[in-house]
This record gives structure tokens, C-alpha cells and sequence, in this order.
């Protein structure tokens, strides 16, 4: 086995360390851990970062790659690798990788969607539809379909609460002995949502995902829970591989963003003058071109030289990796504008106030006011803007492939998941499943985003609350629009 | 600090108040076009060479070097960058690919698309359907969104509002595709009510637009009303509004005659800048539907890498964008007397 690091892997797995930095440093400065602290206590936010949760692990363990070593004659002299590049995720969902049917077929179907020339028992051939290679395969008699995935359902059901129970009861656990109070106190406290972390929203969502997973888990060992598309390719392992093309095109753009937007609006706001001038005419300048347009011209451009330098790449796994994060690039150099604008609004206030002129009055250079007085004040819009792009990048990266400047063909995104869906909607009998598990897998990912960035906001933000508090609500009532 | 107006909304006029502003943010707009232009050339000349242009669009089987010097020569593109030393006189700056095939579009003169169409007719002849989907997407879904935007204020802090806003987070969170996708699914699919894609001129466009539009309209409900709602909420917590609630008016009047109208300010001037580019049309939508715009030609250019196009809608795009600011520069002037008097 050979391992294989693709440039994205790198970089994620560098974020990631990043982050448990991050983390560490914050939960050792109590005044870094009060906002977080906000962001725990709110019941969307909690919920969206338990089901993100999810789908980063699923992209980290696609995010390990290598090659198998394969058999070949003079193994002696030296040993061969597969071509093929796997990675965590494939050898994991090996039987949903490895198992392809012929063409189309419906979720959870025993017989394949098209029709087909087969030879009978008597030796006359007949047009119908074939049984399935793998779906269903093992059921002597078909009838009993129905009742095998029900059951399959049941027993997925049964050991999921079991599972749940555990985690629950163990987190209730700690939680009590944190809070050093009774167990079944702490029970009560939960299931009437009267904890300051909201462990009722927690454990609902857990309670969900956990019997979604569990469920999907047993019936794709003997079922195409999705379907297949056209190439007999399991439908939901390509949403598997999905997910991470847009956890990595949503975190990696932003990361791009960070130097040129942190750099460029703090020197504007900071220096003003001509620098400012310089820097505005700069962003307007870029802005100004539509973005879509520029994203494609400049993605038009890099095509030609990585079609030119094809012999760089080893494998098409490496190849369609590489188009990635020039994507990524490129995305990030045209926006990085929105970050700057607002970094010099706020630094541009920040400048004025006394606690800089006395820095400046004590001679303090400029490099080190605006490291140590400037850029932790500025931080909290920074970190802002790294949660709430998110979610719109993952939603551009499916607009860019249908425009055809997204990933690469190769690659699996709900972009080209969707592009190909299209032409399937036309087919009558519709095929609906590849399109309804994209929008599945992508809206539970955006949500989930939206809903933690919006916890995120409001806790760095003390000018944009949104939050509601459930137990304010009042139940609407009609106004008077006759004055009496 | 001519740049600062249209971005951060500051007030200072500086010298020559505020017809002197104008003119300076209208050479600025001038300057930053020239910006625009110089960009483009250097992406679709300097990275991308003619070469590397003929080569894609001659095919990798076809490439001889002759060739590609006869498709240079056919489109014009065998001229040197910006300084051509063959030529004689004034011609040595004119005779040049950047002059003529960048400096142009200045005058409005785009060249011919690869297929030997004339740009600037394509263009003409496509607004039309564009503006037919872009106007009625624009106004309605304006009006749509403050109304949602209004109820939800109305009612704030109450279970309608939170289900509102639970509502608009899940719509903002669906890709634009499905809108799309779902909306011919259903009405002309499954309905049958209108035709599911195409155009004709005339007054038949209303039945090739109409879904189009309702489904622009309905993608931009989620973060539109969402928007317009936190912008409410921020009148709604002013002085004025308390006062004028102490004088015993009813909440409606409240709302309408003083926070609807005070609202409309930050709506309407953030509503401006989008106005020119209405132009452009919709990408998506127009390629989905099938409607002969604007926005399906720039996405046919990008898809058939025909450059000559894409270079010219990036430069309109642009033209068009920033002749919003300036439209934004001059609506927070009209629109806000406070803003002179400082």
C-alpha cells in the first residue's frame, strides 16, 4: 500500500490541525471562550454542528488516500501500485463501491429500470426487466421484498435507540457529574429543555441522524438505498463522495480569501492616503466584473495549462485534485473583496480611538499596532466571514459545474450530480432518484451551515441578534384594523 | 477621498459640494472602467495567448502551425500586444490587438463572435427577452419580499415569526437548480400550464416567462425577506417610532406611515445597483428556460470558449455594475436630505 496526499488532503488536514490550535488556545483565554461559549447555547446552532459534525467525518475519512499494491508479473524486481486511488471512505463503503448494476434502477429495487432482451427457461427471449446483479439478490422470491426491507427498518430502528440511549445516557451523565447534580434531576432539566446548552436540540438531532444512518447502513448491504444512475454507479455512494468536494470548496476558498482580504483591508483602513486609494481602486476594480464570468475566464485559462501539462499528474485522481483547488484559488482570489471592504470600515474606526493614538504617542511601530491592538479587535468579522461563505460556496460550486467551470467531469459533486440528473428528469418514467438524494445530501449540508453560522454571528456580533428565545414567543394575534 | 462615497455611504462632499462630487465619482467610475479593461486584456491575452485560443478551438487533431496562423489572421489576432513596430506613424499604438480588440468595446464595437456574428447585434437583439424576465423577476420579487419582510416585523417575536424565519433559513439553504428543476416539475410537468421552456416575441412572452419569473421570485424569497425583516426590526427599535407609539398611534399605522417608509431608504438605494445589470439577465434561468437572453448567450460563449464574447460581457457586466454605484451615489443624495446637511 502506498500513501498518496493530494494537495487538498494536505491542506485539510493542515485546517483541521488549525482548528484543534485553535481551539486549545481559545480554552485557555477566558475571554476568547465567552463568545463560544454563546454559540453553545443556541439550539439551531448546536443542531447544525452536530449534523456538520457528521459530514466532516465522512469527508476526513475521504480525505486519507493511497494505492493498493496489485499482483503483476515481476513483482521481484519491483512492486506495482493500482492506478486506482482509494481512499478511507471507498474501503469503507467497499460494497457500495464494488457492486455496480448494468443502468438505471429505482431505490431499493430488485429488477433494473430499463428493459432488456432476456432469455427464458424455454429458450425464447423476452423483453423485460432483469432481475438486479446486487440489489435484492438475496431474495428467492421478490414478493417478499417489502417485507425484508421493513423488517431490515425495524431491527436498523431498535438497535439505533439502543445506541442513542447509550450516547445520550452517557453525555447526561457527564453533564451531571460536571454540573454536580443528580443524574435524574439532570434528566428532568434536559427533557424540559431548561439546560443553558440546549441538550434537548442535541439529543433530538443525534436521535435522528443515528436512526438515518443505522437505517441507510442496513439496508445498503443488500439494497441500492438510492438507486443507481445511468453507469449502474450506487447513487448514494456518489453523495457520499460529495460531500467532501464541498466541505473542501467551502473551507479551502475561504482560507484563500483570509491573507489578501486580512492584509489588504487592514493596510487600507489602517494607513489610509494613497494606500487606501490604491487598495479601493484595487477591489472596486475587481469587483466590478461579474463574478461568475470572471470565475469562468479565469477557469477557461487554468484548463489550458493543465490540459498543456497532463503528463504532470500521475493519476486522474491527482488531476481532477489539482482542478480542485485551482477551483478553490480561484474562487478565493475573486472574493476576497467583500472581507476587505468591511476589514477597512472597522479598522478604519478602530484607528481613531485613544487606545491607538497612546500607542502611537509611546511610538510603537506600525507593524506591531496593527498585530497585537488592530487584528485581534478585527478577528471576530474575520471569523464571521469564514462561517457564513460557507454555505454559499457549497451552493456556487453546483451553479459552476452546471455552467461547466466547476470540478472536474471526474470528480463526484452534487454540481455534476445535478448536471447529470437533468437530463434524466426528461426520461419518462422519470428518473428522480439521482436528483432527490443531491438535494438531500446538499440541503442537509447548507442548513446545517447556515444555521451554526447564524449561532456564530450573533454571539460575535452583538449588533445582529437574531436569536430567538422559545420561551418569549407569543402566539400571534390579528390586529385591530377597525379603530373602535 | 473621491473612492470613499459609494462604499462606506460617508458624507463628505469635500471641494465643490455636491455637483462637484458627481463628476468626480463619474471620472472615478471612468477609471475604474479603464481598471476593468486593462484586467481583461491581460486574462484573455497575456495568460490565455491567441495561440493557446486557436489551438483549443481548432482541435487538438488539427493543429498545424499554419493553421493557427490562418485562424489568428482570419479573426484579426495576429498583431502584436500593445506596441507594433511594423506599422508606420500613430498606427505603431493603434494597429495593435489591445486597441482593437480591447480599446474598442469602449466605442461599443465588439468584433464578431466565432461564428462571424456581429456582437453588438446579437446583443441588441437579446436584451429584449432578458429585460422581459429580469424587470418582472426584479419588481415582484421587491415587492414579495417586503411584504413577507413587513408580516414577519408585524408579528415579531411570536410563533409566526419564528416559523417565518425557520421557513426563509431552510428556502435560503436549497441550491437555486432545484428551484429551478422543482418549479418545470411541477407546473408544467405535472400541471401542464404552461410550456416548459422557449420564447416567442410579442405579447405570447408572457406564457413562456411567467414561470421563470415565479420561480425567481420564489428563490429569492429565503434571503431576500430574511434581509429585509433584520432591516425592519432595526427601524422598529428607533426613538421615533417609540414616540410615536406613546402618541397612541395603532401598531398598523406605526408600521406603515413611519417604519415602512423610514425602511425603504437602506432597501431601495441597496436595490439600486442590481437595476443596470438586469441587462445582463440570468444565467441559469435563461439557459433552463431556454429563453434567447443575454444570460444564455454568455453561457453558450463560455461553454463553446468562444472568447471574443465572454470578453465583451465581462465588459458590459462591469459598465453595467458600475454605472449602479454611481445610480447608488446619486439615490443616497435624492433620497436622504440629512445627508447634505452635514
Amino acid at each position: 500500500m502506498m500513501a498518496v496526499i493530494l494537495w487538498t488532503d494536505a491542506l485539510v488536514w493542515v485546517l483541521i490541525l488549525t482548528i484543534v490550535a485553535y481551539g486549545w488556545h481559545v480554552s485557555r483565554h477566558a475571554h476568547l471562550a465567552v463568545p463560544w461559549r454563546r454559540v453553545t447555547h443556541s439550539p439551531g446552532g448546536m443542531s447544525g454542528l452536530v449534523v456538520l459534525l457528521l459530514l466532516v467525518l465522512v469527508g476526513l475519512l475521504d480525505s486519507v488516500h493511497f494505492r493498493f499494491k496489485v499482483d503483476s508479473p515481476d513483482t521481484k524486481t519491483k512492486t506495482a501500485y493500482s492506478t486506482e486511488v482509494q481512499s478511507l471512505l471507498d474501503v469503507a463503503a467497499g460494497h457500495l463501491r464494488t457492486r455496480p448494476e448494468k443502468t438505471y434502477s429505482a431505490p431499493l429495487a430488485t429488477r433494473s429500470f430499463a428493459k432488456e432482451l432476456v432469455e427464458s427457461a424455454e429458450g425464447k427471449s423476452l423483453r423485460e426487466f432483469p432481475r438486479l446483479r446486487h440489489g435484492g439478490s438475496h431474495l428467492k422470491d421478490e414478493a417478499l421484498q417489502q417485507r425484508d426491507v421493513f423488517v431490515t427498518c425495524l431491527r436498523a430502528l431498535a438497535l439505533a435507540l439502543v445506541a442513542w440511549c447509550g450516547v445520550a445516557g452517557l453525555i447526561v451523565l457527564l453533564v451531571a457529574r460536571h454540573e454536580q447534580q443528580r443524574v435524574a434531576d439532570m434528566w428532568g432539566e434536559v427533557w424540559r429543555g431548561e439546560t443553558a446548552v440546549p441538550w434537548r436540540a442535541v439529543l433530538s438531532t443525534l436521535l435522528a441522524l443515528i436512526a438515518a444512518v443505522f437505517t441507510v447502513t442496513a439496508l445498503s448491504v443488500d439494497y441500492h438505498v438510492f438507486g443507481t444512475d445511468k453507469v449502474g454507479q450506487d447513487v448514494l455512494y456518489l453523495s457520499l463522495k460529495s460531500i467532501r468536494t464541498g466541505l473542501v470548496i467551502g473551507t479551502l476558498t475561504t482560507i484563500v480569501t483570509l491573507p489578501f482580504g486580512v492584509f489588504l483591508g487592514l493596510a487600507a483602513g489602517y494607513f489610509r492616503g494613497w494606500v487606501d486609494d490604491v487598495i479601493q481602486y484595487g477591489y472596486t476594480t475587481l469587483n466590478s466584473i461579474p463574478g461568475v464570468l470572471l470565475i469562468a475566464a479565469a477557469v477557461l485559462m487554468m484548463q489550458v495549462v493543465l490540459d498543456t501539462h497532463a503528463d504532470f499528474f500521475p493519476t486522474t485522481e491527482q488531476r481532477a485534485d489539482a482542478r480542485l483547488l485551482v477551483l478553490c484559488v480561484i474562487l478565493g482570489l475573486t472574493s476576497w473583496t467583500g472581507l476587505a471592504r468591511l476589514l477597512r470600515g472597522e479598522t478604519l474606526k478602530l484607528a481613531q480611538l485613544e487606545y491607538i493614538q497612546a500607542a502611537h504617542a509611546f511610538g510603537v511601530g506600525h507593524l506591531r499596532i496593527i498585530m497585537r491592538h488592530i487584528l485581534p479587535n478585527v478577528m471576530h468579522i474575520v471569523l464571521i466571514a469564514l462561517v457564513m461563505d460557507f454555505s454559499g460556496l457549497v451552493l456556487a460550486e453546483a451553479v459552476l459545474s452546471y455552467v461547466g467551470v466547476g470540478v472536474d467531469p471526474s470528480m463526484k459533486s452534487f454540481g455534476t450530480m445535478i448536471n447529470s440528473a437533468r437530463l434524466e428528469m426528461a426520461r419518462d418514467p422519470m428518473v428522480w432518484w439521482s436528483l432527490a438524494s443531491a438535494f438531500v445530501f446538499m440541503f442537509l449540508m447548507v442548513l446545517s451551515a447556515n444555521l451554526f453560522a447564524d449561532a456564530v454571528r450573533d454571539a460575535f456580533d452583538p449588533r445582529a441578534r437574531t436569536d430567538f428565545r422559545p420561551w418569549r414567543l407569543r402566539m400571534p394575534r390579528l390586529p385591530k384594523l377597525v379603530k373602535s | 477621498m473621491a473612492a470613499q462615497g459609494a462604499n462606506v455611504g460617508t458624507t463628505d462632499w469635500g471641494e465643490g459640494g455636491m455637483t462637484g462630487y458627481l463628476i468626480r465619482r463619474c471620472l472615478y467610475a471612468v477609471l475604474i472602467l479603464i481598471g476593468v479593461n486593462l484586467l481583461t486584456f491581460t486574462l484573455f491575452f497575456k495568460v490565455n495567448t491567441p495561440d493557446d485560443m486557436a489551438r483549443m478551438q481548432l482541435g487538438a487533431k488539427r493543429v498545424t502551425p499554419d493553421a493557427i496562423v490562418k485562424w489568428k489572421a482570419e479573426r484579426g489576432y495576429d498583431k502584436p500586444l500593445l506596441y507594433n513596430d511594423q506599422a508606420a506613424g500613430l498606427a505603431r499604438l493603434t494597429d495593435t490587438l489591445y486597441v482593437q480588440k480591447s480599446a474598442e468595446m469602449f466605442r461599443f464595437n465588439f468584433g464578431r463572435a466565432d461564428d462571424g456574428r456581429d456582437i453588438s447585434r446579437e446583443i441588441y437583439g437579446r436584451m429584449w427577452p432578458s429585460l422581459a424576465l429580469a424587470v418582472p423577476t426584479f419588481i415582484i420579487g421587491l415587492m414579495v419580499n417586503i411584504t413577507i419582510a413587513l408580516m414577519m416585523a408585524f408579528f415579531r417575536a411570536t410563533y409566526l415569526d419564528f416559523i417565518g424565519v425557520v421557513l426563509c433559513v431552510a428556502m435560503m439553504s436549497i441550491s437555486g437548480l432545484f428551484y429551478i428543476i422543482g418549479g418545470q416539475y411541477l407546473i408544467s410537468k405535472l400541471w401542464n400550464l404552461v410550456p416548459i421552456s422557449g420564447y416567442q416575441g410579442g405579447f405570447d412572452a408572457a406564457r413562456f416567462v411567467i414561470l421563470p419569473v415565479v420561480v425567481g421570485v420564489v428563490s429569492g424569497i429565503g434571503s431576500g425577506a430574511r434581509w429585509y425583516r433584520t432591516i425592519f426590526l432595526e427601524e422598529i427599535g428607533k426613538d421615533y417610532v417609540r414616540t410615536a407609539r406613546a402618541k397612541g398611534l395603532s401598531e398598523v399605522t406605526v408600521l406603515f406611515r413611519h417604519v415602512l417608509k423610514n425602511a425603504m431608504i437602506p432597501i431601495l438605494t441597496g436595490a439600486v445597483v442590481v437595476i443596470p445589470l438586469l441587462f445582463m439577465g440570468s444565467l441559469i434561468s435563461e439557459s433552463f428556460f431556454g429563453i434567447p437572453g443575454l444570460g444564455s448567450y454568455t453561457i453558450d460563449a463560455i461553454q463553446a470558449q468562444d472568447f471574443a464574447v465572454v470578453r465583451s460581457m465581462v465588459f458590459i457586466g462591469s459598465a453595467l455594475y458600475i454605472l449602479g454605484l454611481l445610480l447608488t451615489d446619486l439615490s443616497y443624495t435624492l433620497v436622504d436630505p440629512r445627508v447634505r446637511l452635514e
